[in-house]
Order: structure tokens, then C-alpha cells, then sequence
């Protein structure tokens, strides 16, 4: 057997055996999502923030808006700015210090899609050309990592970033005590997918055990109308006819996970 | 000018809304999820388990470390730079000082537990919340204690001795204003947490003290009953 994967040989065969037969190590078919729960406005001082459960998967993610001098290169546009932080809480396998390069992959895939999509129109950030627009930070905290937190954290930014409110702002200065009802100029929902391959099989929404198992995976960021605005593959290689399986699957999936916008 | 009435109507001896869960994070081998207020605290206790490097082992006995972290968007104002801060550990060390008192960890020589600290969101009293979340998540995690510790913070606010101040009242503009938290075992009364910053006067902050320890039976209710729960049969069905 061929594996290329952090999950020993004898594990994998049965993982392979199972999925022959259609179903997954907790019962699920291959294509199922675990329970998904999205609450909103889970902490009070952020702007915006929410919630996201895939199963035993959490994820908290909380959007602060602050006012910055523009970068010079975009004088007319506001900034907005993905972090995640893989805290030591949620895993045994995540340690204390400066982000891992999982974090860091996964702050950069969320957030070229919400970049890419133009799901934020930046330019209605911005309140005096070049030297005042806002800046909209997105932070990703997890809570309980239990696999796919990729997915999970995206709809949580999404979520949260959808829940934001500007605070007020009078005499140059932001009052973080008072919210206005104004939301954020956000008319697309870049909902990113990711397709994991393992033996001949794709699955979504692996748990951290099958996550061993994966061999392959692909990102797919697409707005609701089945534009694609990001794409982010990990791991072995695959073919232009798995890609396009792939891309088949995501696209479904995420009109399946849209409804709990 | 007389502090008559408390910004948002509580009684002076009066916390705010309090709630508790244990077993909230699944990978860990202890958790819990405070609130008071607004301010929620998760804890989470990975151990008695390897600690390295191996300089760090004693030999005699466990030890525990604390890590007390606020989300980037938990704070009141700015966002928060993630990563430790000076506040931060001084937090986190004298987290770890409130709660060994009540641990026996000489059973796991050279080993860590681990506890680590994270508020979602913070209105005042976040390191109380904080370790009475982390004293039910060592609880839970079944490591060998004397009993829980509570904390809560008590004050004054103007004339007035107050228990669990927030946010507004610590920036109280009309007069002085003392922030004392307090953590204590509840069993014998002893304070294992004791801070203060602002002014008061001796006899204010004896009152202050008494308060703490009038209050305290409250929250461990609160603790005990959260503990309770999750090992009912109910609960474990699920």
C-alpha cells in the first residue's frame, strides 16, 4: 500500500475498508458533515464574533475594527486582516509560542478568499483619502480541535464578520462602548471548502483521526454564485480529473453549508 | 458625592449573573467555561504529562503551570496583540500561586500539568473568572485537590465597599476607586490571591476582605453544582 500519510499502515487499510463500504469511523457517509452550529455575538466587546461547531470541532472568531492610516500604496481603502490562533488549549498537539505554520496557512487561506471574492468593499472603508480608513482585524481562536478546522474557522470569520457593527465614531476618536447599527458593506459569502483525499475516496469534514489519514487535500473558496475566488492544495499530487471531481463537491457542499447564513 | 446607587443596579454585596460548565473542550483531559458578567473564562488541563526540558523537572514532585491568554478581541477597546504580554504572565504566575495550595501533585515526580487560561470576552475580573474556571478544569481533569478555590474581585467605588466591580466601575471618574481581587479556599477561608491597586483606607479594606469571604460560598456553589452535573447520569448518557 501506498501511504502517504501520518497514519500507520494497519489504521489506514481499515479507514480504506470502510470507506469501500460507504461509511465513516462515527457512521457517517463520506460526503456527511458532522453537526454544525453557528451562534453569533458570543463575545461583547468584539465588533463582531460567532461561534462554530463541527461536531467536537470549535472555533470562536471575533472581528475588532479599529481606524488606521491607510497603506500608501491604497490610500482609498481600508485594510482587513486574518489571524488564527492554534491556542494550546484546544489540542495536545498545539503548543504555546508564535503562530505554527498551520496557523498560518489557515489565516491566509480565509483570508484570501474574503480578499479575493471582494466579498468587503474596502473602498467604503475609507473615511478621508490617505490618512484615515478602517481597519478590520479577524482573529480565529480555537476552542477544541477535533479536524477541519479550516472550514469551521472560515464560516466563524464569515459568521462574525457578518455580526460586526461600526462602533461610534465622534472627534477622531472610536468609542468601543457604543455600537451603530451600521454593518459592514459585505454582499458576498466566500465559503471555503476543503476536499480531502484519501486512497481513491473524498471526503468532507474528516475528524483529527482521519485527518491522519489524508493524503491529499484541495480548498475551495466559492461565492453563491459558484465563483471560485481561492484555492489552496496540501499534501500528494493529484490529477485534473480529481481536481475536477473535487471542485464538483465543494460547489455542493457549500450551497449545503450557505443555509446557516 | 456619595456612590448611592451602582452603575448597573446590583446591590453593593451583589455579583453579577454567574454560570459554570465543566467538560466543555473534549481534547483535554480537564475543562470548564466560566462567566461572570460578561466576562467568560474557558480553562483547559492537559497532565500530568512529560515536561520538558528537561531542566524544568523536579524530581520531587509535579508542578503546574498556568498560561492566562485574552482572545484578541476579548478586551474592552483595542484589539489585544496576541501572545504573551507582561500583564499576561504576571496573571499567569499568580494564577499558578492561587491554585497550588490546594494540589497534591507529589505523586507525578518530574511531570507538568498544564493549565491554560483563555477569556473570550473581559469586562472586569477576568483573572478571577479565570481561575475559578481553571480550579473546576483541574477538578475535572481528577487531579488530587484539597478543595476548589474561588476567586472574585471586591473593591470600593467611591464610599462604598463593593463586591465584583466592572469595567465601568474600576473607571469610576467621581471619586476613588480600589480593585482588590481575592481568590480563597473555601473550605478554610485562607486567601491565596491577593491584589490590589487603587486607594483604601485600612478599616475599608478589612470591610472589603469580610465581603470577599461573605460572597465566596455563592460561586462555589455555582462550581460544585457545574462539577456535579456533568458527572450525573444524565449527562454521561449523552
Amino acid at each position: 500500500m501506498n501511504n502517504n500519510s501520518k497514519m500507520n499502515n494497519d489504521s489506514k487499510n481499515h479507514l480504506i475498508k470502510s470507506l469501500e463500504k460507504g461509511i465513516r469511523f462515527d457512521g457517517r457517509k463520506l460526503t456527511d458533515y458532522r453537526k454544525v452550529v453557528v451562534e453569533t455575538g458570543v463575545s461583547k466587546n468584539a465588533e463582531g464574533s460567532a461561534r462554530v461547531k463541527f461536531g467536537d470541532t470549535e472555533v470562536v472568531a471575533g472581528v475588532k475594527m479599529m481606524m488606521e492610516k491607510p497603506y500608501p500604496d491604497t490610500p482609498e481603502q481600508g485594510v482587513i486582516m486574518v489571524n488564527a490562533e492554534f491556542l494550546p488549549m484546544a489540542s495536545p498537539e498545539f503548543e504555546s509560542g508564535p503562530p505554527g505554520i498551520d496557523s498560518i496557512e489557515l489565516s491566509r487561506v480565509v483570508d484570501r478568499g474574503i480578499r479575493e471574492s471582494k466579498a468587503i468593499d474596502l473602498k467604503k472603508l475609507c473615511l478621508k483619502k490617505g490618512e484615515k480608513v478602517w481597519m478590520v482585524s479577524i482573529d480565529i481562536c480555537t476552542i477544541n480541535a477535533d479536524g477541519n478546522l479550516l472550514d469551521a474557522s472560515a464560516l466563524a470569520a464569515l459568521a462574525a464578520l457578518q455580526n460586526a457593527r461600526f462602533p461610534e465614531y465622534v472627534d477622531d476618536e472610536v468609542n468601543y462602548k457604543k455600537h451603530t447599527d451600521e454593518k459592514l458593506p459585505m454582499d458576498k459569502l466566500p465559503l471555503p471548502v476543503t476536499i480531502h483525499k484519501i486512497g481513491n475516496f473524498f471526503i468532507v469534514d474528516p475528524s483529527r483521526e482521519e485527518e491522519h489519514g489524508v493524503e491529499a487535500r484541495l480548498t475551495i473558496t466559492s461565492t453563491e454564485k459558484g465563483i471560485i475566488c481561492a484555492l489552496q492544495k496540501g499534501g500528494a499530487t493529484l490529477t485534473n480529473d480529481e481536481v475536477a471531481q473535487m471542485l464538483e463537491l465543494a460547489l455542493e457542499k457549500s450551497t449545503e453549508l450557505r443555509k446557516y447564513f | 458625592m456619595s456612590y448611592t446607587k451602582r452603575i448597573d443596579g446590583r446591590k453593593f454585596n451583589e455579583t453579577r449573573p454567574i454560570s459554570a460548565k465543566t467538560g466543555v473542550i473534549k481534547n483535554a483531559d480537564g475543562s470548564a467555561s466560566f462567566t461572570i458578567g460578561n466576562t467568560t473564562a474557558y480553562a483547559a488541563v492537559y497532565g500530568p504529562r512529560n515536561l520538558y526540558p528537561k531542566f524544568l523537572q523536579n524530581p520531587s514532585t509535579g508542578i503546574l503551570r498556568c498560561n492566562y491568554n485574552m482572545m484578541p478581541f476579548s478586551g474592552m477597546g483595542d484589539r489585544v496583540r496576541p501572545g504573551p504580554s507582561r500583564r499576561s504572565k504576571e496573571i499567569s504566575m499568580v494564577t499558578q500561586k492561587a491554585l497550588l495550595p490546594v494540589l497534591d501533585l507529589k505523586d507525578f515526580p518530574n511531570a507538568v500539568v498544564d493549565v491554560f487560561i483563555e477569556l473570550v470576552e473581559t469586562d472586569a475580573g477576568s483573572r478571577c473568572a479565570g481561575i475559578c474556571a481553571a480550579s473546576m478544569a483541574l477538578a475535572d481533569a481528577g487531579v488530587k485537590m484539597r478543595d476548589l478555590v474561588v476567586a472574585v474581585s471586591v473593591g470600593k467605588v467611591d464610599d462604598k465597599v463593593v463586591v465584583d466591580l466592572d469595567y465601568n466601575e474600576e473607571a469610576y471618574k467621581d471619586g476613588p476607586v480600589a480593585d482588590i481581587p481575592l481568590a480563597i479556599i473555601p473550605s478554610t477561608g485562607e486567601i491565596s490571591l491577593l491584589q490590589m491597586d487603587g486607594e483604601v483606607t485600612k478599616e475599608e479594606l478589612i470591610e472589603a476582605l469580610s465581603e470577599g469571604q461573605k460572597i465566596v460560598a455563592e460561586l462555589y456553589e455555582v462550581q460544585k453544582n457545574a462539577l456535579k452535573e456533568r458527572y450525573s447520569s444524565k449527562t454521561v448518557q449523552e
